[in-house]
């Protein structure tokens, strides 16, 4: 197998460095002459020094250039659309049908004030509504928000819930410590962090898991909770996750799941049936809603019936046949963003639930789990790939393998194959959160979207890869060959004295100091 | 029947891939979760739709029970704005390419990187500060999250902000930093809108980790006291974290110029729809300080150099920095923002430029002002409320009526009023918030003008 792929390679210059001085792309209505003539003086009331001195720096182009432009760079990124997108493990890259898409552009969501009145906003609000139902029932749990615009937002919502409920009984100071694992979420640590929380680390097993003992060492009087993903990002499920929550619910804390990805999961076991408290979903990850680059994007927070009073402002409440917006919760949170959230990525996961529907949504975890169980097969294949415990032969939606073994051999690591899978069409295989506890890790996630061919594809690609790693270690450590550019020099993107975030920044590091200045 | 989304459902595949597995049945490949965790049930949920276009008249049915602000005449504002979009904002944020990727890297998503670093090139150019984030979720959560930096930075546990803050700021700031550090509010002069500076000198110490001014303020008043602010924050050893639309950017001093740390506002009014809140977007600067970019972990692009001579590349500027390496050790919370808001507000910014910038902002500002005294000349309307200059929104009383019946009143003719302040500025009275754009002519404001005069008459 050789690779067929060519991306577009356009060299497109900077956007600051196309079109003409005087060039403009669009022009905004003009206030008409009676406004212009009442109000002359656009300026008034502003003091001179507080007026801008020099016009900002913008592009001067037209209207075509700048079109042109951004399709080239269009053209230069491989979203799900154009390629194989399951590298990206953990991310729960799937397909985001087309018809959410239109559904969203409609003026009946786009032209939405967050601020409209109730009875002007019926339908979006019975969405809003029609979608909690669903996840309650995905969950077993009682009440969601819609309100966080992230995973990592929803993490610390509900990082924020454990402390307001802690704070209710009186124990808010005493309880200053959240337990996680190392191969949960990053932010299952940075959330409660970012909340106030102390981190405990569990670290796993021989298993791949955190042991039932390594738990009980952890929890004191000074847990608050634990926050926790499991399947963990290996794909590995911890079967003693109902003793888990046991044993904090016994020590006095909460328990939060971190189900951003249930994509093995949905309608195959329930939060609630496991012990949680809370739980929250990515929305853009296993409800379809497309990841738009990195976002807009939305975690749903999930909790029992004794913590909704705790939940951010507003929340939907459906009274008869009307729906409304309940401000009134003096024991809120307070808020995590601005209005409701991000309520277009509603519409689409809404959308996408309801064209599955209940059978649908076990099917899909269900070939989510088939599809990774066969790319492992296809993947076993590879030399020196090993499986870092013995539960990693029977993962549930992604796993990670590492290949070591191979890198021993060849020199060449998990992040050289991984990038050159892009000169095939597809996107690099995601490696590992840090620390990279699995030595030359990847990460594949092949969500329900994909076929076998495609698998197919993706496993030939790998092993065309390993076996040119094999023939030509550098042939693979210099690509990939086949992309919009080609390799960077990456130590300039971690060295302050080099590191270009902007043409500002670059100006500024170059102007040669001034006496004086 | 196999479903459109889902092409390995076909029975023949599966029975294959099983094959190959080595597993005899699906339940085998989940023996892993035990079996008293298994929901045996299925799922109270909507029965599924699996034809699309049943699918479609049913979502479009529920739909359809809105009235979107963008198809009537409306004026509300107070954090989210109906400013024209331009047709080409909307093609590009369309492109399946961008808005089906993610997390690519430097190699597959070049065209992406490429865009989210032109974002931050010219942001850096509107705000005149050297480093700009990919765009946090909004303008609330770029500045807490700008304050929690200064709380790092400076080991300080008081910030100063102001009390002309709308509520869903002063919440989202009490949920994010309040457990540790002391919000003051600092009163804004009743007469001006301005903040009152003497009270924020009375507040200001050597314990104040960060001073928060914004232009224009939840009253619609552009504080141009904002370099006096940075300055006395400063004299204190404290941070400046300025907030400012970026629509009046092209008129008014940026808040690098004046010494700004940190710089936030939203970009959704740069070509981005309402989406009912959707569209917010919150960009978030500051200066090239390796401390300060440490203390901030949303993602920064940054620009290399490649293999081939004169060809750029981009990637992650020092990723170690993010929650992603630290995770519970010291970092703030990050990960997936509003990228694709920002590829469109680059866009929108290129199609402006300079000078549409600032006809932008003249047309703002001439309309506003129009419309405010023109409301002011109603019997029973006392507006603008406040002295201060305004960008594109203003606050007006009502001498006899409330806000809620005269909204009601207006509704019923196809208008949304002004945002009722009556909850987030009790002592204003029957005060509300009036937003103007270019998306107004003059046949609305004077259609608004002759239903509001019949409406308090």
């Amino acid at each position: 197998m050789t690779a067929q792929f060519q991306q577009a390679r356009w060299n497109e210059p900077l956007l600051s460095d196309i079109g003409t001085p005087g060039e403009r792309g669009f022009i905004p209505s003009a206030p008409e002459a009676e406004i212009v003539a009442r109000v002359p003086d656009t300026l008034s009331g502003i003091p001179a020094s507080f007026q801008r001195a020099e016009p900002p720096r913008l592009p001067e182009v037209a209207q075509p250039q700048l079109m042109r432009h951004f399709m080239r760079l269009s053209q230069e990124t491989m979203g799900n659309d154009v390629a194989v997108d399951f590298g990206l493990g953990t991310c729960t890259m799937k397909y985001s049908p087309k018809v959410n898409e239109h559904l969203v552009r409609l003026p009946e969501v786009s032209g939405l004030h967050p601020l409209q009145h109730v009875d002007t906003v019926q339908g979006i609000l019975e969405i809003l509504w029609r979608l909690e139902q669903m996840l309650c029932a995905i969950s077993g749990l009682d009440r969601f928000t819609l309100q966080p615009p992230s995973g990592s937002a929803a993490v610390y919502t509900n990082a924020s819930i454990v402390r307001a409920y802690h704070r209710s009984r009186g124990e808010g100071e005493q309880r200053n410590e959240i337990i996680s694992s190392i191969f949960s979420h990053p932010c299952d640590q940075s959330g409660p962090y970012s909340a106030g929380y102390k981190i405990v680390q569990l670290y796993p097993g021989p298993n791949g898991y955190p042991e039932v003992d390594a738990l009980k060492a952890a929890l004191s009087d000074r847990t608050a909770g634990i926050v926790i993903t499991n399947p963990e990002d290996t794909g590995i499920y911890n079967p003693h996750i109902k003793e888990f929550t046991r044993l904090v619910h016994e020590a006095g804390g909460l328990c939060v799941y971190d189900q951003a990805n249930a994509n093995g999961m949905m309608g195959i076991a329930r939060a609630k049936e496991a012990g949680f408290d809370l739980c929250h979903f990515n929305m853009h990850k296993t409800f379809s809603s497309p990841h738009n680059g990195m976002g807009p994007a939305m975690g749903a927070s999930g909790v029992r019936e004794d913590l909704v009073r705790f939940l951010p402002a507003p929340v939907v409440e459906k009274r008869g046949d009307r729906f409304e917006l309940d401000w009134n919760r003096p024991d809120s949170i307070g808020k995590i963003r601005s209005f409701v959230g991000n309520a277009q990525i509603a519409v689409r996961s809404y959308s996408w639930i309801l064209a599955l529907g209940p059978d649908g949504i076990r099917e899909v975890a269900e070939t989510a789990v088939l599809n990774a169980n066969y790319l492992a097969a296809l993947l076993r294949e590879v030399p020196g790939m090993s499986q870092p415990f013995p539960t990693s032969n029977t993962p549930l939606e992604q796993f990670r393998w590492s290949l070591e073994g191979f890198k021993e051999e060849t020199g060449v690591g998990s992040s050289d194959l991984s990038r050159n899978l892009s000169d095939y069409g597809l996107q690099p295989v995601f490696t590992s959160h840090h620390p990279y506890l699995v030595p030359e890790p990847i990460t594949p996630e092949p969500a329900e979207s994909f076929s076998k061919d495609d698998l197919d594809t993706f496993g030939n690609a790998f092993l065309d890869i390993a076996r040119r790693a094999q023939a030509d270690p550098d042939d693979v450590i210099n690509g990939p060959y086949n992309n919009a550019c080609r390799r960077i020099d990456a130590a300039a993107l971690d060295d302050p004295d080099r590191w270009v975030p902007s043409s500002r920044a670059e100006r500024t590091r170059n102007r040669t100091p001034v006496k004086g200045d | 029947m196999p479903h459109p989304y889902i092409p390995n459902s076909a029975s023949e595949v599966r029975a294959e891939m099983l094959r190959i597995i080595g597993a005899k049945s699906i339940d085998d490949l989940y023996t892993t979760v035990p079996k008293e965790l298994r929901y045996t049930e299925r799922l109270p949920m909507e029965e599924g739709i699996p034809e699309e276009g049943r699918l479609r008249r049913h979502v479009t049915s529920i739909l359809n029970k809105n009235t979107p602000a963008s198809e009537m005449l409306s004026f509300l504002g107070a954090g989210c704005y109906q400013h024209e979009v331009p047709a080409v904002c909307d093609e590009i944020n369309r492109r399946g390419e961008f808005v089906t990727s993610y997390a690519g890297d430097t190699y597959g998503d070049h065209g992406r990187l490429q865009a989210l670093w032109e974002f931050q090139d010219l942001m850096a150019e509107l705000v005149e500060l050297d480093v700009v984030t990919t765009p946090n979720y909004d303008w609330s959560t770029a500045a807490a999250m700008a304050l929690r930096s200064s709380v790092m930075l400076t080991g300080r546990k008081r910030v100063l902000v102001p009390a002309a803050l709308l509520l869903d700021r002063r919440l989202v700031f009490a949920d994010y930093l309040s457990h540790d550090v002391q919000l003051d509010e600092i009163p804004f002069n009743e007469e001006t809108g301005l903040l009152d500076l003497d009270a924020l000198r009375a507040a200001l110490a050597d314990d104040v980790a960060a001073v928060y001014i914004e232009y224009p303020n939840a009253l619609g008043v552009v504080d141009h006291q904002a370099p006096e602010v940075v300055e006395l924050a400063h004299e204190h050893g404290a941070l400046a974290v300025v907030g400012a639309d970026p629509t009046g950017l092209g008129l008014l001093a940026a808040p690098g110029s004046f010494g700004a740390d940190f710089a936030v506002g939203d970009v959704q009014p740069l070509g981005m729809h309402m989406s009912y809140g959707g569209g917010l977007s919150g960009y978030l600067a500051f200066h090239n300080d390796p401390a300060v970019i440490e203390s901030c972990p949303a993602f920064i692009f940054a620009k290399t150099e490649t293999l081939e001579p004169g060809q750029n590349g981009f990637g992650y500027l020092n990723f170690d920095r993010t929650h992603y390496v630290k995770r519970g050790e010291g970092s703030q919370n990050g990960g997936t923002t509003t990228a694709l808001w920002a590829i469109t507000a680059a866009a929108y910014l290129g199609l402006l430029g300079p000078q549409g910038l600032r006809e932008l902002g003249e047309g703002l500002m001439q309309r506003s002002r129009y419309t405010a005294e023109r409301l002011g000349e109603i019997p029973g309307v006392t507006g603008p409320r406040f002295s201060g200059p305004i960008l594109k929104e203003f606050v007006i009383t009502y001498d006899n009526h409330e806000v809620a019946a005269v909204d009601d009143a207006l509704r019923a003719r196809g208008i949304f009023g002004g945002k009722d302040l009556s909850v987030d500025f009790p002592t204003l009275g029957r005060a509300s918030l009036w937003a103007v754009t270019e998306v107004h002519t003059k046949d609305d404001i004077d259609r608004l003008v002759e239903v509001l005069t019949e409406v308090l008459a």
